[in-house]
């Protein structure tokens, strides 16, 4: 088993007006590898994200770099591991500054690692001929380009320093499911060709399931289930990553659709965050926090429900939607 | 139009750039003819938004039927014209944009009909459910007195204590819990699903014939799409409406639709049943649609992806087929000759010679858990 | 590559559904708005004229004899006049127009950059140095600027130089509050959050993220400054704060040929009228600026 390239224990984040976004959140990545997390709003993968990138500090625990505890470092050191460790953010025509050209934007990240000056022409070019942007482009400014030109660019940026790890914070929810398509595959490749691991963000189940070799799930700031994406698949074994596969929508099929709404954040539920809504739950549901459990002896499928092993799941227990 | 006479109109008007003109203050006083049933049919529906420097087509003439209890999803990526069709057919838009066509509910021409008759129309006839909650309920007022308002001025109810109780019982129907408490509440104190649902009964406050939802969902989580989705069946079920439903989701299509209409840049590209739009396309911007949305079971790097990207509004090639820079069939004459939809199956068009009525490979959805255990 | 070249020319601007552009998008206009050429044309000759004022001027600065005193205007050979020491009223201007234009331009300039600097700073630092900037420079914001330049001169003496260093240190709050806000506005945007994370340090990120966006800003209001700062060096040299006499500036102008108001109001009027103009002038051209520079600051979609 090789080393995780990124390891992070019990990661905690409370927000000043008292809502608990994160709530001991620990995730494995290993080189070359693609984690998923995947939850609907207020789950807190966004904050996750954000917590790994160092640029939230967390409440507790620690998140460690290639062996390397990123929270204590500071100057050179972290700028060295942020040179590793790089973000594509969600909306591509706000995350990139409307004044400077593509250009501009993703030498700016290169002279920030201090790359050597007469490098920076060349390889800009070269990143945007590998992501294909035409270099007809290349000296245009952001509002001039479509979506999904302008996340080749952000992706274009986060690979400029080589980095071994990419944080994809909802990298593709803002595209055209056209463009969409364009914009994944050019992800796989780069994965292929570069050996870069993907931490990818998403509330698009499909979207996860089809690029993750992992996926989590996280539901009011917990992760709720853990498995390899086709075994998650096949065999959710948590009440609400079933209703979550159950929802997307499709043609005519059986359909575990939840009751009531998300709670919100600043006020969850006792015990288990998922009770409210979960067709299972049982008066045992609230007294605590439900501990995770390796499914069918699995250890890589953990899923955290005090009724797993009896034998009952979600959709079973409902019958027809 | 000051803000004072915008909250008197039927909340479902959200776009402030394109307001409708002055509306009366007669409430009723000259009711439009009413349809006599509830066919939405729609005929060479062109839209055209008038600025300064330029026009832009939005829509290029473009033509459907919704018919009364079934469900026709119109379907599109960005700039396809899809939303401002549906807003078109409802004269939600100023006398800045210029609208061609015929649209009848019914019998009732609505482009005929004066502004004051479409008014009476509206909300009673033929509803919207408008994609954004937030910027469609009046922060201000209470949901059941929006409710209210509908019903009073479309004459359901007249008195206010019958309006209210109306109220609570239409947010019964659409699925809120403890109703009594949200007719008492103001929008920021529900949740973005609930929300949601209090603009449908709004909608549905007075019955229409035909309901108009523009992405009602997309702003919303998946779990709760779901909800909102099944909702809409029930209602459907129920009041025996016509829907006709704005999305870019495929998987909604799939879901929803007994018809399902492709837009591309303005034209409708493919018509045809739900299951067989969205199952064996015969449009090849359809089938890469379809082929381009990930499943559980595609390979990884594998997905089809459609090249370039979706032209903006009114900005498509007007010489031959606007897919054709895009399309992997194309061939010299598809950027001469514009397509015109020919009939490929029962009651099924595509606009689309080259690919004779089937694209090669079948898109089938993947089986789903329910199927395969 | 998984793009496949489209041949269908030139890009289409952004799209993905309503494409929010941020605060503060700019681009170039086709076309220069008759807001910057008038004013900026004016200007130029001016500037020009008052630079190389020993070859457009027809006289002297102080040359003068008593026996041509308080011609009128139109008079053969002073077009503008005589003031009361019979010195050619057309010429004073031109050659006053060097301390008055030094002593409007020069502390928008230094104040601009030092307010600038104290905006960025204070904005992108903690709470701490934000709030030991902002506080300092509310001090000095709170008092009336004129009452405030005047007081500053009068404790430095007279003098140009004086006069320039008063102004300066007037102008640097306003321009630093300008500056923090347009910061401030943009702290928490996407791509300062992806600067962020790029891990550049801040004072990279304050000079090439921050300063692009907010430079364009800053200058339409320093440009419109200007105009006030004319007005206040006016106001300075007319109080005897300015250049010693017998040089000639325009607020001093104004105080000599006032003295003579009663036996020929009309000269008068030709410097106040020069201060006005040319402090309107950079007004327009401050307007003109913002719409050349297509500056919006709403979100636009």
């Amino acid at each position: 088993m090789t080393t995780p390239i990124l390891l992070a224990e019990h990661l905690s984040k409370r927000f000043d007006n008292g809502v608990l976004a994160v709530d001991d959140v620990s995730l494995t990545v290993h080189p070359g590898e693609t984690v998923g997390i995947v939850g609907e709003s207020g789950c807190g993968k966004s904050t996750t994200g954000k917590l790994i990138l160092r640029l939230l500090e967390t409440d507790s625990g620690y998140v460690a770099f290639e062996g390397k505890n990123i929270g204590t470092m500071s100057g050179q050191r972290l700028q060295e591991v942020r040179k590793q460790l790089q973000l594509v953010p969600q909306n591509p025509q706000t995350s990139l500054n409307p004044r400077l050209t593509i250009t501009e934007a993703i030498a700016f990240n290169l002279r920030a690692h201090r790359w050597p000056k007469r490098d920076i022409g060349p390889r800009t070019a070269s990143l945007l001929d590998r992501v294909g942007v035409p270099s007809a482009y290349a000296h245009r400014y952001p509002h001039e380009l479509s979506g999904g030109q302008l996340q080749r660019v952000a992706i274009a940026r986060a690979l400029s320093t080589d980095p071994k790890l990419i944080v994809c914070d909802e990298a593709v929810s803002a595209l055209d499911k056209s463009v969409q398509a364009q914009v994944l595959n050019l992800l796989v490749e780069l994965q292929r060709d570069l050996g870069i691991a993907y931490l990818f963000i998403s509330h698009d189940l499909g979207v996860v399931e089809h690029l993750s070799d992992r996926v989590v799930v996280m539901y009011l700031g917990r992760i709720v289930e853990e498995s390899a994406a086709g075994e998650l698949w096949q065999r959710p074994a948590h009440p609400y990553t079933e209703a979550l596969f159950s929802s997307v929508p499709g043609p005519g099929r059986q359909r575990l659709v939840l009751t009531g709404d998300l709670p919100s954040p600043a006020h969850p539920p006792s015990g288990c965050g998922f009770r409210t809504r979960c067709p299972m739950a049982i008066g045992a549901c609230a007294e605590a926090r439900p501990e995770a459990v390796a499914i069918a002896g699995d250890i890589s499928h953990q899923a955290a429900c005090i009724r797993i092993g009896e034998g009952v799941t979600a959709a079973t227990r409902i019958g027809a939607a | 139009m000051s803000i004072a006479t915008r909250i008197h109109t039927p909340p479902d008007i959200s776009d402030a750039r394109l307001e409708t003109p002055r509306p009366s203050r007669h409430r009723g006083s000259r009711p439009a003819p009413a349809p006599t049933e509830g066919t939405l049919k729609v005929e060479d529906l062109a839209v055209t938004f008038r600025s300064k420097r330029k026009a832009v087509e939005a829509v290029r003439g473009i033509s459907f039927t919704v018919e009364a209890g079934k469900t026709l999803v119109l379907l599109g990526e960005s700039g396809s014209g899809k939303s401002v069709s549906a807003r078109a057919v409802m004269r939600l838009y100023s006398d800045a944009v210029t609208i061609t066509g015929r649209a009848t509910l019914g019998g009732v021409d609505l482009f005929d009909l004066d502004e004051r008759a479409m008014q009476s129309l509206r909300g009673r006839d033929i509803a919207l459910v408008p994609q954004d909650a937030s910027g469609s309920l009046d922060p201000l007022r209470r949901v059941g007195s929006q409710i209210a308002e509908v019903l009073r001025r479309h004459e359901v109810e007249h008195g206010r204590k019958a309006a209210r109780q109306r109220a609570a019982d239409l947010l019964a129907q659409v699925g809120i819990p403890d109703p009594a408490r949200a007719v008492r509440s103001y929008p920021h104190e529900l949740s973005g699903g609930m929300r949601q649902r209090a603009l449908i009964a709004i909608a549905i406050a007075c019955e229409p014939k035909v309901l108009v939802a523009d992405e009602p969902t997309t702003a919303l989580d998946v779990t709760i799409q779901a909800q909102v989705l099944e909702l809409f069946a029930q209602l459907q079920q129920d009041l025996g409406m016509g829907l006709l439903l704005v999305t870019h989701d495929v998987g909604v299509g799939r879901q929803m639709a007994d018809r399902v209409a492709v837009m591309y840049a303005g034209r409708l590209v493919e018509e045809g049943p739900g299951a067989t739009v969205l199952g064996e396309s015969a449009h090849p911007y359809t089938a890469g649609l379809l082929r381009a949305v990930p499943t559980p079971e595609t390979p990884r790097g594998q997905l089809q992806a459609i090249p370039g990207q979706p032209p903006a509004a009114g900005e498509a090639v007007d010489t031959g087929c606007s897919f054709a820079p895009r399309c992997v069939f194309a061939v010299d004459a598809c950027r001469t000759e514009r397509p015109d939809l020919v009939p490929v199956g029962t009651s099924h068009w595509a606009a689309c010679p080259v690919v004779h009525g089937r694209v090669p490979v079948e898109v089938g959805s993947p089986p789903t858990k329910a199927e395969a255990s | 590559m998984s793009a496949i070249e489209i041949p269908t020319g030139n890009a289409a601007p952004g799209r993905g559904g309503a494409a929010a552009v941020l605060a503060g998008t700019h681009r170039v206009r086709r076309h220069v708005p008759l807001t910057v050429v008038i004013p900026g044309a004016f200007l130029a000759i001016v500037i020009l004229a008052a630079i190389f004022a020993p070859l457009v001027a027809p006289y002297g600065p102080t040359t003068g004899s008593i026996s041509e005193r308080l011609m009128a205007v139109g008079s053969p050979g002073h077009l503008l006049g005589t003031d009361g020491q019979g010195r050619d009223i057309l010429s004073r201007l031109i050659w006053g127009a060097r301390p008055t234009l030094l002593e409007g331009i020069l502390p928008v300039v230094v104040a601009g950059v030092i307010g600038t600097v104290l905006g960025v700073v204070a904005s992108l630092s903690g709470r701490k140095v934000h709030t030991l900037i902002m506080r300092t420079l509310d001090v000095l914001y709170s008092f009336p600027a004129v009452l405030l330049a005047i007081a500053l001169a009068a404790a430095l003496g007279a003098g140009v130089v004086n006069a320039i260093v008063a102004l300066t240190i007037v102008l640097i709050a306003p321009i630093a509050r300008v500056a923090e806000t347009e910061v401030a506005r943009m702290r928490s945007s996407d791509f300062m959050e992806a600067a962020r994370a790029s891990g550049a340090s801040w004072p990279r990120i304050a000079r090439r993220q921050v300063l692009p966006i907010i430079a364009p800003v800053l200058l339409v209001y320093c440009t419109a400054l200007v105009g006030l700062a004319i007005v206040f060096a006016g106001g300075l040299s007319f109080l005897g704060l300015g250049i010693a006499p017998p040089h000639p500036e325009w607020g001093s102008m104004l105080n000599e040929l006032d003295q003579d108001l009663y036996n020929q109001p009309v000269l008068a009027l030709i410097p106040a009228a020069m201060i006005f103009v040319t402090s309107v002038a950079f007004n327009v051209l401050g307007d003109g600026l913002r719409d050349l520079l297509d500056i919006h600051s709403e979100t636009v979609s």
